[in-house]
């Protein structure tokens, strides 16, 4: 993907487009051949007006007057965007945030589009409303490359796809001779995974209790703007709650709090019976929170550090890693190879880097590292986010087992079918407040999607009509 | 596998060595040119700085050279180490040397009580110099950069301003120095008397200690891996539970404290006062040794001495009629050359691991299917 948009150059083999072969040294190389990127965490400035964002760099195209405005309205029209080129981008919600990236892509003359994960942030209704669009793309006349993990999207959206396993494609399939099953097959190599939990492990002993927990910020403007709202919640041993909602909804500030990475303005977070509210990290660590952090490029681990040196990271102060103040190399590098034995990490040796594993590889490490300090805790935010599937079956089995073995996990996700499978309580989350509750043994996506866009609140009860 | 994963690593030995190596060779071309643009024979040139930089008495000035300017690298390393660029090391050693220097007159107990009392005070001094910059980057998030900058300057003017006759300085007979009072010849350091060669610094063996302390600490301890942890990302130290901000200000604090031992070898084994004369500008060396040395002990300690070589030698050249400059030119093609040669190679030895990574696990992958067929 990074290839053909230019923003690497590969070993060997070529790129034909229009019949014609040709070679990206960059971006623009690309861009001026048509192609054109609309990536999965959105390039806008929120600062500016739609027209503003899409002209930004293209300036010479247009000009960024009445001209411009009125290529961009023939674009939306065209292909039923629906963009208001007036609005300032921070108004906008994450579905109307992607169609104004499609519209920038198509400003600039794309006539094929990549797509890479464009479903990820959205709701189930959003979704359809985005394919609606992309065939409308589709009929006009433009090649759109669809990049996902949901089988079901592709199933639906694509006329012809393509699985690619560790780097080689694996096969090439006609959507309409082929079963959802059939297809992730091809992905996995082997038997398809779901994420179904078995017989329920939930005790009444509470693990984590969150009270009234309430974080305000004040943005540049003076504004202020309330990020997590009196949210509570208990989470027992043996008990997976998890937390749905449209990215950017409080998740992963609530997640920091509970970590002690921000601290709430009021709020008691209880661990085990013991107030830890006012705790700085490493103490909630050691007192058994394990993280799995939503950005494991960000938060869980040192890229261009070796893998042993990545497997003490936020457990320094724990064994085997050290004795008193003193690292203990000879033992972290011994409990990092069985890590990789044992979750499964494909590696060499643990003497490479980390940025050199792929995503799954990566992540089952993180999973790995968290699980070896008996935590009390779980916190899993997207834990299979961007992580092929047969990583995602095994990091599944791994909660699962925890869960089995009572730990309590806080599980925050855009899958819903994930969080459906895994949970044992659903909460819904919007605007920072958790707005809706459901029980995972009969609730829908759909069902929820409604509630994760403030349509439903309070507990959602699955009803026969809404079922599709 | 073991045999893949060592050759990775001497890989990486092979690249870690290879920048600084071509920023040198790149350096020694880029000097060839300017000589022969000057019209001389750079052959004659090399050969000079070869024969007599190994002198003997040259092997003593540079290893003393290079005692100061690897505390100076150390110094600096610490803050690179924590993505902090400590520009400040200047500062902090003079005024802890002038601080050091006045304690030192003043002090009337024996040596052994006395030196190292001296040598606290320096590195006391220092740390807290370099502690203003990090309180107000940690309160205030004021760039290190930019306040390590303003504190050498009024690091220059407190020194000025207390170094008058009157105040802490004294008049020297000839009325040409200022200076503090001179130390009694009873808080000399020691030092190894090397015949005709000249005195070798007593102060190489705290250096050192300081070299295997820093390398001690950095490597082998916990707080030495939340420090490399910070300056690597600090947003996953914060999730791994390091606090960024404590962090901060005490690495600024520990540089400062080995800055503050910069002036100490010029001070207890050579000059053993604070004139208007004494070496400045050494923490702006320090910079670029430890650019050179990449951060890493040994690293920095091939780096000072060949900052101590190239100053010895090129002081030669300057008696045989070239130009003084060259010195400059070195150093400068050096340092630019060794900013870019590690970019490259460390994106070149990043890219390559991760082909190396992926055509092992593809090999991996395929070696049980090729078994299945043969089967």
């Amino acid at each position: 993907m990074k290839i053909l948009y230019g923003m690497q150059q590969p070993d060997e083999g070529t790129i034909t487009v229009s019949g014609e072969q040709v070679v990206f040294a960059n971006p623009g190389d690309a861009i001026a051949r048509g192609i054109g990127m609309v990536h999965q965490h959105f390039m806008l400035a929120d600062n500016l007006t739609v027209l503003e964002n899409v002209v930004l760099g293209a300036e010479k195209l247009h000009g960024i007057g009445g001209k411009a405005r009125t290529r961009i309205k023939e674009i939306s029209d065209a292909y039923g965007l629906g963009v208001r080129p007036d609005a300032l981008v921070e108004e906008l919600g994450v579905a109307d945030r992607q169609r104004v990236e499609i519209l920038k892509v198509l400003y600039r003359g794309a006539k094929t589009l990549i797509l890479d994960e464009p479903t990820a942030v959205l709701v189930p209704q959003e979704v359809d409303a985005l394919f609606d669009n992309l065939r409308e793309l589709k009929a006009e006349g433009l090649t759109v490359i669809f990049i996902s993990h949901k089988l079901g999207e592709v199933l639906s959206v694509a006329d012809e796809i393509t699985v690619i396993r560790r780097g080689t494609t694996v096969g090439t399939v006609d959507p309409r001779g082929t079963t959802p099953k059939q297809l992730a097959e091809l992905m996995v190599g082997s038997e398809l995974p779901t994420p179904e939990t078995q017989e329920s492990t939930v005790t009444d002993v509470p693990m984590l209790e969150v009270d009234g927990l309430h974080l305000a910020q004040t943005d540049l403007d003076g504004v202020e703007r309330i990020i997590l709202d009196e949210i509570s919640f208990t989470i027992h041993k043996g008990e997976v709650l998890g937390i749905a909602g449209v990215e950017g909804n409080g998740q992963s500030e609530l997640v920091e709090a509970i970590m002690g990475m921000r601290h709430p303005d009021a709020g008691v977070v209880t661990l085990d019976g013991t107030d830890i509210s006012h705790a700085p990290t490493r103490d909630r660590r050691e007192s058994g929170i394990g993280y799995i952090p939503e950005d494991r490029h960000r938060h869980g681990l040192l890229l261009e550090a070796p893998l042993w040196e990545n497997r003490i990271l936020g457990h320094v102060t724990e064994k085997p890693n050290s004795r008193g103040g003193l690292l203990d190399p000879k033992a972290a590098r011994a409990d990092t190879q069985r890590i990789v034995e044992a979750y499964d990490v494909r590696t060499p040796g643990i003497d490479v880097t980390a940025a050199s594993l792929s995503g799954g590889n990566q992540q089952k490490l993180i999973v790995g590292r968290e699980m070896s300090h008996q935590p009390k805790l779980l916190i899993a935010a997207h834990p299979t986010r961007g992580v092929d599937v047969g990583a995602q079956a095994a990091i599944w089995d791994y909660i699962r087992e925890a869960r089995r073995e009572g730990l309590a996990v806080l599980l925050i996700s855009a899958d819903l079918d994930e969080l459906i499978g895994l949970s044992d309580t659903l909460r819904v989350m919007y605007r920072g407040r958790l707005v809706a509750d459901a029980d995972p043994a009969t609730i829908t996506p759909e069902e929820l999607g409604s509630a994760m866009t403030g349509a439903a609140t309070g507990h959602l009860e699955h009803t026969e009509d809404d079922a599709r | 596998m073991n045999k893949l994963t060592s050759r990775i690593d001497k890989e990486r030995l092979l690249l870690g060595i290879a920048a600084p190596l071509l920023a040198v060779v790149a350096a020694l071309l880029v000097t060839t040119l300017v000589i022969l643009a000057t019209g001389k024979n750079p052959g004659d040139a090399f050969s000079d700085m070869v024969t007599y930089g190994f002198a003997s008495d040259s092997q003593v000035y540079i290893l003393n050279k290079a005692t100061t300017y690897y505390l100076a690298g150390v110094a600096v390393a610490i803050g690179f180490r924590m993505n902090l660029f400590n520009i400040g090391v200047d500062g902090q050693y003079r005024l802890a040397a002038f601080i050091a220097a006045v304690l030192g007159g003043a002090l009337t107990v024996p040596g052994w009580i006395a030196i190292p009392l001296i040598i606290l005070c320096a590195m006391a001094t220092g740390a807290l110099w370099a502690s203003i910059a990090g309180i107000l980057k940690v309160t205030r998030g004021v760039s290190e950069v930019i306040s390590t900058i303003m504190l050498n300057s009024i690091a220059t003017a407190i020194i000025a301003y207390l170094l008058q006759p009157g105040k802490l300085g004294q008049l020297d007979q000839a009325g040409t120095l200022v200076s503090t009072k001179p130390l009694p010849s009873s808080l000399y350091f020691f030092s190894f008397d090397t015949g005709a060669a000249g005195e070798l610094w007593g102060f190489i063996v705290v250096a050192v200690i300081v070299g295997i302390a820093y390398w001690f600490v950095l490597g082998r301890t916990r707080f030495g891996f939340d420090l490399r942890t910070v300056g690597q990302s600090e947003s996953a130290a914060a999730a791994s539970g390091v606090s960024v901000k404590k962090m901060v200000a005490t690495s600024m604090v520990i540089s400062g404290a080995v800055a503050g031992l910069i002036g100490m070898p010029t001070l207890l084994n050579d000059s053993h006062q604070f004139s208007n004369d004494f070496p400045a500008g050494i923490g702006f060396t320090g910079i670029a040794i430890a650019l050179l040395g990449r951060n890493h002990p040994i690293g920095i300690a091939l780096g000072a001495l060949l900052w101590g070589f190239l100053e010895r030698t090129t002081n030669h050249l300057e008696f045989q009629g070239y130009d003084k400059e060259i010195l400059g030119v070195i150093q400068g093609v050096i340092v630019l050359c060794v900013v870019i040669a590690y970019e490259v190679v460390r994106r070149y030895g990043l890219k390559r691991q991760q082909q190396r990574v992926g055509a092992e696990l593809a090999a991996q992958a395929a070696a049980p299917t090729k078994k299945q067929e043969v089967a």
